[in-house]
This record gives C-alpha cells, structure tokens and sequence, in this order.
C-alpha cells in the first residue's frame, strides 16, 4: 500500500506554519519528528477526560488512565512483535533505556578485562553509558570500523568477537550516514560466542518494520518523540530471561513488592524499572503514535522514505561542490548528511532557515564519527513520512541560492 | 520576520578579513572554541607603554558569522587601554555586527569576545 501523501500532511497541523514568510519545509525529523491530530488529540483527551495516577487508585478515574497507559504497552509490544507485553520497560528516551542496560545489566555482568563492543558509527548516547561502565569495572571499548562510504566492516566482525566480549551495542540506522546496519547478522554471530546485543533503534523503530524476534537481540532502546509521538516517553525492549535476572534501577515508588525499613521486594516486571509517577500521558500519546504508524503500514513508510530520500540522494549530487556522507539509497534510510562547497554548516542551516527549511548542522552527537570521515561538522537533512520530493528539490534550489549569496565557488 | 544576517558589511568582513594574521611576540593571546561546529578563533594583541592597544591580529576557522565577528572585534580594540578592553561586553560584541542573532548563532557571534576575555584572564596583573 502507498501513502497517500496529502492525507499524511494534513495530519500534521505544523506543516501549515510559515518561517519567515516561506511555508515550513521540517528535514530534522531524526532529531525530533513532528506530531499528527491523532497523537495530539489523545494526549488532549487523556488530560481532559480520564486523567489520574496510574496503578494505585480504585477509583473510576486511575482504573481509566492505569488501563489507556497500559494498553500502551500492549500496543508497542505488538508493534515490535515482543513475545510479551512484560518485556516493554517504558523509560524517558533512548538515552536512559541504555543507560538502563549498562546501570543494571552491565554492573551485574561485566567485569575486569571483559569487552564491550560498539561500532564506529554510534551515537553518543550508545557509547558515553558503556565508557562510564567501562571505566567503573576495568572493562575495554572496542570498535567495529566503518568503510569509507559509511557501512559497518563486517569482515572484521568475526576478529573483534572473541571470548572476551561480553556486550555488542549497535545502531540500527546510523543517525549522521543513514546506514541500515545488519544487525539481524550481527546479533546471530554475537550469539554464537555468547555475547548479549543491544540494538540502538532510536532512528531504525520510526522509519522501518521492526521485529524482535525476528532479530533476536536481546535489548532495544528507542525513542517516541522520533516516531510522532511525545518527547519524555521511550522504550526499552528486553528478552524476559535477562531482564528477571536484573537488579533493578531507579528505586522507588511502583517499582516495589513490599517496603521493610531496611529491605525491600522487587515489583513484577515490567514496573520492576519503573521507579515513581510514569510519563503517563506521554506513554498514551505513544500508543497514539504506534497506532497512527501501524495504520499507514510501516511498509509503507520505509517506502516513502526510502522514495523521497533517493530523489534528495540525485538532487543534490548534482550541485557542484555537494559531498554527501554515507551509502547509496539502497542501504540507508531518511537521512541525508553533506557539506557543501566549503561553506560552514551553521551558515548553511541558517540561510536555509531564512528559507523556511529546518536542517540540523554539527556533529549530530557523533564525534568520533566524524573525526573518522575527517570531519568535524556536517549539515543533516532527514526525511520522514510527512517530506515529499518537492520539499528536496526546494532543498537543492535553497542550497543554490546559499552558494549565491556566500559567492562561494564549487 | 527575522532579518538576515548575510548582509554586505558582515559578508564584507568574511571576504575581506581586517588584521587577519599573527603578531610577532604579542602582548595578549586569547583563544576560545566551539566543540559543536570546531570553530576557533585566537586573538592577539600588541600594548604601548600606555597600556593601548596598538596592533591586532586574529587566526581561526569558523563560520560568516564569528569571522566577521573576529574582523571587526580586530579592528575596534585599537587604541583601547586594558580597563576599556575588559569594560567590553557581549552587548558590545552583539552592536559590532549590528544584526538580529538568535540564540545559537550568539555563540558564533561572541567567540572573539571570548577569545579577548581568556587573553586578559591569562594576563600577569600588573
């Protein structure tokens, strides 16, 4: 099935908006994507009807908000195929569902001389957590490279998984190259020496079908503010075996059985992780966002991506001076880094916002990334369900135009 | 509507750099940076007994906008004493360029500022 554009972007009242006179073309969506009707109207009718603590009242109000929050889970665990709904931690975001692992999971489980291994392309939030961990238990980083045009070196996969390696935590698409990274191969190898794998799906749950099982990683982390859904709401996915052999990992209310004066019991999963209030209509605008993504099809997505962005790809490769890092459309996803003739990517973002075009310039919290492709700042265009083939050739024209005023030559 | 900034004066600077260079055996040095985009900017600047500014020099890379910024800082410090060079402010900076900013783009705009307070910072009170 294809998305019928038109009817998508008018799902999202922000695309109306005008910036500084010129109508609002939004190519930030892998920092933060925009929200449709649905997701807000729910938020909207979560606060005005039904809107109370979760979990502990009997009252007709609580039951209401325990059972639209908790049908949120229902919904994520269906949308990523987990075998069960208690496998579906809600957390704040990407960022503390890794830090989750590495609080938990990893004190628990690395020690001296054990190895943790990461990928050249990851995130900072998918490697500062392990530097802490590794640094706390006498732990080693190692690093899977990548090649020159922003793949994972998969044949150097096999050396660097030896004995020692307890942990691999790896994107699923790479936020600066666009990479859509094997990960299904990497975690059956991972496996095959009894390493546990950590998938970042910060920028791969919004943009493709994910299947837990079909993958068989161990832990996934991911954000809802990337996938239409609110900012202060994420998930972390773990195989039930592992997460009940976790000590937990905020304490507090909610998260406990039976409270002693000096012991406490451990609450079920999955509310053994979470510690106090929830973000309970955040989670209910997540289920929101699932179900509006899960009513176009992700399918459906991943091909209007996959569309826009290899037109963006062709566009812009043909303005003279145009660098663009990464894979050819085939094996990326929604999002476009480049630097362009030499002109610094603030200056960039900035006479493209004079444009009305929102574009993302610096290092996209990937600095060793970066310093690997020799770079230090780049200008990302991401691309999601809502951007149209159009919006990039104004892209192109806008770039054109920044060239012009800057005089810079290709 | 927000103006742009990219007009002739301060593209002018980004072209055409004042004082663009080093000194030999300068009386101030001062640098700041940006981790974010890699941008840097050094000043550097030569007193007379009077304790005047009587030579300028900035290096770096970075964007229109902090060069432009760093030329024009270069050129205003001329003849100020160290009391009027530490009486400088970011409103001050902000009026060189004498454009709209917004936040982010103030960082661009107030690394030669900053490069001139670490130079007196480093300076031996005298």
């Amino acid at each position: 099935m294809k998305l019928d554009i038109e009817r998508v972007r008018a799902d999202f009242p922000i695309l109306l908006r005008q910036i500084h006179d010129k109508p609002l073309i939004f190519l930030d969506s892998a920092a933060s994507s925009q929200k449709p009707l649905p997701v807000l109207q729910a938020m909207e009718a979560a606060y005005r009807q039904c809107y109370a603590n979760v979990h502990r009242g009997v009252y007709t109000l609580s039951e209401e908000a325990t059972c639209s929050y908790e049908a949120a889970r229902d919904k994520v665990a269906s949308f990523i195929n987990a075998r069960a709904r208690e496998e579906v931690i809600f957390t704040r975001n990407t960022t503390e569902a890794i830090n989750l692992v590495a609080y938990t999971w990893g004190r628990a489980n690395i020690g001296p001389g054990d190895r943790i291994l990461l990928t050249e392309m990851e995130h900072h939030s998918n490697i500062v957590p392990w530097q802490v961990l590794a640094q706390e238990r006498g732990a080693e980083l190692v690093y899977l490279p990548v090649t020159d045009d922003g793949r994972l070196q998969m044949d150097r996969l096999d050396d660097l998984l030896d004995e020692r390696v307890k942990l691999v935590a790896v994107t699923m698409m790479s936020n600066v190259l666009g990479t859509i990274t094997p990960v299904r191969e990497i975690v059956r190898r991972a496996h095959a020496i009894g390493a546990v794998v950590l998938v970042d799906g910060a920028q791969g749950v919004p943009h493709l079908p994910v299947d837990v099982q079909d993958i068989g990683c161990d832990f996934l982390a991911f954000s809802g503010h990337k996938m239409c859904g609110p900012s202060g709401i994420g998930v972390l996915y773990g195989r039930e075996a592992l997460l009940e052999g976790m000590p937990p990992f905020l304490g507090g209310g909610d998260m406990i059985r039976r409270v002693e004066l000096h012991r406490s019991t451990w609450n079920d999963l999955p509310w053994k992780f979470e510690a106090g209030t929830p973000a309970i209509v955040e989670g209910i605008g997540l289920g929101a966002a699932v179900d509006y993504l899960e009513g176009l099809g992700m399918e459906a997505v991943a091909a209007h991506e996959r569309e826009t962005v290899a037109y963006a790809l062709e566009r812009l490769a043909a303005l003279p001076g145009m660098r663009i890092l990464g894979p050819p459309a085939e094996a990326r996803g929604g999002v476009v880094a480049f630097t362009f003739r030499d002109i610094h990517p603030h200056d960039l973002a900035h006479l493209l916002d004079l444009e009305g075009i929102a574009v993302r310039a610096g290092h996209h919290c990937a600095q060793p990334l970066h310093k690997r492709l020799g770079l230090v700042a780049t200008t990302r265009a991401s691309f999601y369900l809502y951007n149209t083939p159009q919006e990039a050739d104004r892209l192109a024209e806008a770039l054109e135009k920044a060239a012009r005023i800057l005089g810079k030559a290709g | 509507m927000a103006q742009s900034p990219y007009r002739e004066r301060i593209l002018d600077h980004y072209r055409n750099p004042r004082h663009r260079g080093r000194l030999e055996g300068p009386d101030l040095v001062g640098e700041a940076d940006n981790p974010v985009c890699g941008d840097r900017v050094r000043l550097e600047l030569r007193l007379d007994e009077a304790e005047q500014v009587v030579e300028a020099a900035f290096g770096g890379d970075g964007c229109v906008i902090s060069m432009a910024a760093a030329s024009m800082l270069a050129e205003q410090v001329h003849g100020l004493n160290l009391e009027e060079l530490r009486g400088l402010t970011e409103k001050d900076m902000l009026a060189m360029l004498g454009v709209e900013l917004g936040r982010a783009r103030t960082q661009c705009a107030l690394m030669p500022l900053r490069a001139l307070q670490a130079a007196l910072k480093a300076l031996p009170t005298r």
